[in-house]
């Protein structure tokens, strides 16, 4: 069952996720991430991390593809036009992937390892929870200053003019 | 037949993959920009799997991983933002998100 639903869900993620690169027009790509993403997030449910599969579904398949979604209507791009293929460069970038995937393919068999059992069911909310607050206090104080400098920075380069 | 860690590197690997590929291939800067995500999240995958497979510490998963990913997923929140309020600035300037038309670095 729990193999069945991996295969499920990664064939999912990745059919979509090949989607956002062949279709032609941006708003498909989105989409097609979207669906992708919430893939993710059950193989994220899968590996008994709840708490991040919840906050990949809210943070990413929610708000992050909306913004994305939101730029694309307010440029509001078409469907790209057929360009002269840049030949060089697209059989460069194509071997560096299959150069990836050939290098991945050669070290997997060394991660042959089993799910160990654990001793009782997870409360991975609370677990992370008291970790961010104890251990990782400092750098969750400051990730909050990140966002503040990041939303002042958005406002500034969104105004009509730059000076 | 059992999950092994192997099974998640290798979608994760595989995820991480057609981002590359995305950025590679295409010439549209959002796509790539979503294609951006997409190996973020590729990344992500691999340590949560990594903290899951890990021999458990007093019964339960090593969280540490956990935190370093919902860390991650803060910033590319905060990244996404940035990155396309400056696509949005460029898109004015030039009328295009063609990354072959946006070749200069000052005009």
């Amino acid at each position: 069952m729990e193999v069945a639903l991996f295969w499920i869900f990664a064939a999912l993620m990745l059919g979509f996720g090949a989607a956002v690169i062949f279709l032609k027009s941006p708003v498909s790509s989105a989409l097609s991430l979207v669906v992708s993403f919430l893939g993710l997030a059950a193989l994220f449910l899968l590996l008994d991390a709840f708490f991040i599969g919840i906050i990949q579904v809210l943070v990413y398949a929610g708000a992050v593809m909306v913004l994305f979604l939101f730029i694309i209507m307010l440029l509001d791009l078409k469907t790209e036009r057929a360009r002269k293929i840049n030949l060089p460069a697209m059989i460069g970038g194509l071997m560096v992937v299959v150069g990836f995937v050939a290098l991945l393919v050669k070290l997997l068999p060394s991660f042959d390892i089993a799910k160990p059992a654990l001793a009782r069911p997870v409360n991975d909310v609370a677990s992370v929870g008291m970790l961010l607050f104890s251990d990782y206090n400092l750098p969750f104080q400051v990730i909050g200053v990140l966002l503040l400098v990041a939303t002042v920075g958005v406002v500034l380069l969104s105004r009509k003019e730059l000076k | 037949m059992t999950l092994t860690l192997g099974h998640f590197l290798l979608v994760s690997g595989l995820l991480f993959a057609l981002g590359l590929a995305g950025v590679m291939l295409r010439r549209n800067i959002i796509v790539i920009f979503m294609c951006l995500e997409m190996m973020l999240n590729a990344a992500n995958l691999s340590l949560v799997a990594f903290s899951r497979f890990r021999p458990p510490i007093d019964g339960m998963p090593d969280y540490n991983a956990q935190i370093l990913v919902f860390f991650i997923i803060t910033v590319a929140a905060a990244e996404v933002a940035v990155g396309l309020a400056i696509i949005v600035a460029l898109f004015r300037a030039k009328q295009t998100v063609h990354v072959e038309d946006l070749n200069s670095l000052k005009f």
